[in-house]
């Protein structure tokens, strides 16, 4: 039991530092209201997608501004649209942040500005990664010590 | 998700276990927004793809009671399906985006949608979604009460003005009613008891369409609002909100039919019909007036013009190829009400996404026409055109395009897709309003900006009155289609040289085929008999519609074989008779034809 409470105790504080420092916000707490019993695993699904989603996003991204010849901003944008739209699902603020900062650029069709805005979604996008990996770990080491997640308002 | 199983508990318990199709290609998304409304209770259906989901869609008219799409997708472009399923299967639809952008919202707007979610989505937007359903069921209910009326009334007043020379007609009609209804009954959309029906619709009759496009005419088509038109149109028991449905499904459909105008013309080529007058016929402006056909010789030239003889007939067999001739929305919307019988869903489904305005030439050829062709041949006469739409006035002519111009009034779900062996267009019955658009896109092809396209058919409801109406209704078409016929004849002539009606080809033939333009000419009673011309169709846009109609009419009436009239619309819909032995070559005027039609046992239809 007081494993499972130190565990438990551990989640709680890592979830919040995480929304205080804007990797999540509350989509993500919507997420995890949406798992239950029925759906065990929903948050880990819905992050794992996400991450698929984001990594070939962010190579289609890649591809179309590493064209010398031209780059095709309406390509970019469809695709920094698509990953907005899935980040702010998902609750991953600080990507959805650079993406709208991202669309801005790809309309003045500003290539250098493009590749910032790829650069910081990139290293937004592995340091969630990581961040969520943690979390998840921490909330399988509650359920095998036989606590259960503690819901974080 | 036990959600799930609800299946058709859930109706009862409504709004628990509403069936949602929810689209959307990011897989994150889409996970996310059918667990939320899952959660919500529904019975929930996901796909990435939005053509899966149209596919999803025209297999079952009544699978679900709402889909959820959003805007960005990269196989078909969100409002494009909403436009689709607004027209095709009029459910409701609500676009998601993460985009809020004004203009965007605007859009999914004047496209049709009944609401615009921001992503991400919450679950307490999702928990009132079902409103969006009960509305329209509501709606469709006054709708259909209204007018349901019985179709042998309201046909008789389409067909009313030239109608039935015929007292066979009458009973055609009658009997056409009986089996509209069984129709009817068969696709869910009944009319006649709308209380009963899962979703009533109003039924856009020829005559009411015809009304409205007078009304919306009388105020000038940018200062048609619904009251002012419901006011001028004084039809009792008629909301403001069908008018304002009707009259965004008009709008739609001529913003079609201007941009496909000149498309007309490639599906005319598409249609394979020979005959190039059809494709002239792209160039009918003198469709200009088209008027309901409800008389106006206006169509004759313009009118015939635009259908291809014979050649669109021919292809007319193929009930794809009615429809796509330009049977707007009526005929695609029949089309894929026709789904009901099964096999002409696919076709229709073609159909349909041809009278939004896409040319797809090939539906006709995916046609379950030929189904329904064929079994009308088998059948009874087919003289039942009834099925054709037959939307007020809006004399739809599947002209190509060019019948846009045509107050394409008879153009009522037209049964020209009749074919598809009654549901086919006379379902549309909810679909009608949407097919009105369509329908009339599809008449009008041709290119030619609808300038009077006060017929549009109305088609969607009509379609369910067409098929009453159709019964037995040749008369109606007749007197038109004389007018008409004569008037254009010209053009016609065309391909038809094996059809019987060569001789009158161009008027006979064009019969038939104008039919569907005669459809102009409402005579559209229902049951006008399509004049189905095996042979070619060709550029009969309009026919589309005839002959399926006609076909369906077929149902009982062996004798039958008056030329189908698209009974709601006007809209002739002639069918190319897969038998060829139809009318006799020298009808000289859609009456002859039409006494020609029924003369036979043969249940051809007379395209």
């Amino acid at each position: 039991m007081d494993v499972v409470n130190q565990l438990q105790r551990q989640f709680i504080d890592y979830s919040a530092s995480l929304h205080r420092e804007g990797f999540l916000d509350d989509q993500f707490t919507q997420l995890q209201k949406l798992q239950d019993d029925n759906s065990p695993d929903f948050v880990v699904e819905v992050a794992s997608l996400f991450f698929e989603d984001c990594e070939k996003l962010i190579n289609n991204m890649a591809r179309a501004l590493e064209q010398q010849q031209g780059v095709d901003f309406k390509q970019v944008d469809a695709s920094v649209h698509q990953l907005k739209g899935s980040s702010s699902s998902i609750g991953a603020m600080r990507v959805k942040d650079v993406c709208i900062a991202f669309r801005s650029f790809c309309e003045a069709q500003n290539r250098e500005g493009c590749l910032r805005c790829l650069q910081q979604v990139t290293h937004e996008y592995s340091l969630l990664k990581n961040k969520l990996q943690t979390l998840f770990r921490l909330q399988q080491q509650i359920l095998a010590a036989g606590g259960s997640i503690p819901v974080v308002e | 998700m036990t959600v799930e199983q609800i299946g058709s508990e859930g109706k009862d318990q409504f709004p628990i276990g509403m069936r949602v199709l929810a689209v959307d290609d990011d897989p994150t998304c889409l996970l996310l927004l059918g667990t939320l409304l899952r959660r919500c209770q529904y019975h929930v259906t996901t796909t990435s793809q939005a053509k899966t989901a149209l596919k999803m869609l025209r297999e079952n008219k009544n699978k679900f009671d709402l889909v959820i799409s959003d805007v960005h997708m990269p196989d078909m472009d969100g409002f494009k399906l909403l436009e689709h399923v607004g027209l095709e299967m009029d459910l409701p639809v609500i676009m998601l985006s993460a985009n809020g952008d004004t203009k965007l919202v605007m859009k999914g707007i004047t496209h049709g949608a009944c609401d615009y979610l921001l992503k991400p989505v919450r679950i307490e937007e999702l928990q009132n979604i079902w409103q969006h359903v009960v509305r329209r069921k509501k709606k469709d209910r006054c709708n259909s009460g209204s007018k349901e009326k019985p179709h042998p009334d309201s046909g008789e007043a389409a067909g009313i003005g030239n109608v039935d020379n015929n007292g066979k007609l009458n009973k055609k009609r009658k009997d056409q009613n009986e089996d509209e209804d069984y129709e009817r009954d068969e696709n869910g959309h009944d009319n006649e008891d709308p209380s009963a029906q899962k979703k009533p619709r109003v039924v856009w009759s020829v005559e009411l369409h015809r009304k409205f496009v007078a009304a919306v005419n009388q105020l000038g088509i940018d200062k048609a609002v619904p009251k002012k038109i419901l006011e001028l149109m004084n039809v009792e028991k008629l909301t403001r909100e069908n008018v304002a449905s009707h009259l965004q499904k008009f709008r739609l459909y001529l913003k079609r039919i201007s941009c496909v105008a000149n498309q007309q013309a490639n599906m005319a080529a598409a249609l394979g019909t020979a005959d190039s007058a059809y494709l002239r016929m792209g160039s009918l402006n003198g469709l200009g007036n088209f008027h309901t056909l409800a008389g106006s010789d206006q169509l004759h030239n313009a009118a015939f013009r635009s259908f291809p003889p014979s050649g669109v007939l021919g292809r007319l067999n193929t009930p794809a190829g009615l429809g796509i001739r330009g049977l707007p929305s009526p005929g695609t919307i029949q089309l894929g009400h026709v789904q009901n019988s099964g096999n002409p869903t696919n076709d229709l489904s073609k159909l349909q996404s041809f009278v939004p305005g896409n040319h797809n030439t090939n539906i006709l050829q995916g046609m379950p026409m030929s189904l329904e062709l064929d079994r009308l041949q088998h059948n009874k006469s087919v003289g039942h055109i009834g099925e054709l739409p037959t939307t007020d006035s809006t004399t739809v002519f599947p002209g190509s395009g060019n019948l846009v111009d045509a107050r394409i009034t008879g153009f009522s779900n037209n049964p020209l897709l009749g074919v598809t062996s009654n549901s086919l267009m006379l379902e549309g019955s909810s679909q009608q309003a949407t097919s009105h658009t369509s329908v009339s896109a599809i008449g009008f092809q041709n290119g030619n900006a609808l300038s009077d396209f006060t017929s549009i058919a109305p088609a969607s409801n009509q379609l369910q009155d067409s098929k009453a109406g159709s019964q037995g209704q040749a008369s109606p078409i007749n007197c038109n289609a004389g007018q008409i016929i004569r008037s254009a004849p010209q053009e016609w002539n065309a391909p038809r040289k094996d059809a019987p009606y060569q001789s009158h080809a161009s008027i006979n033939s064009s019969i038939p085929i104008n039919s569907a333009m005669i459809q102009l000419g409402q005579c559209l009673d229902r049951n006008n008999s399509i004049f189905h011309k095996t042979t070619d169709l060709d550029s009969v846009g309009p026919l589309n519609f005839v002959d399926p109609l006609s076909i369906k009419h077929g149902e009982g009436d062996n004798s039958i074989m008056e030329p189908s009239v698209i009974e709601k619309e006007g809209y002739l819909m002639f069918q190319p008779r897969p038998h060829g032995s139809h009318v006799p070559d020298n009808i000289g005027s859609l009456e002859d034809l039409a006494s020609a039609m029924m003369k036979q046992a043969d249940a051809t239809v007379i395209l």
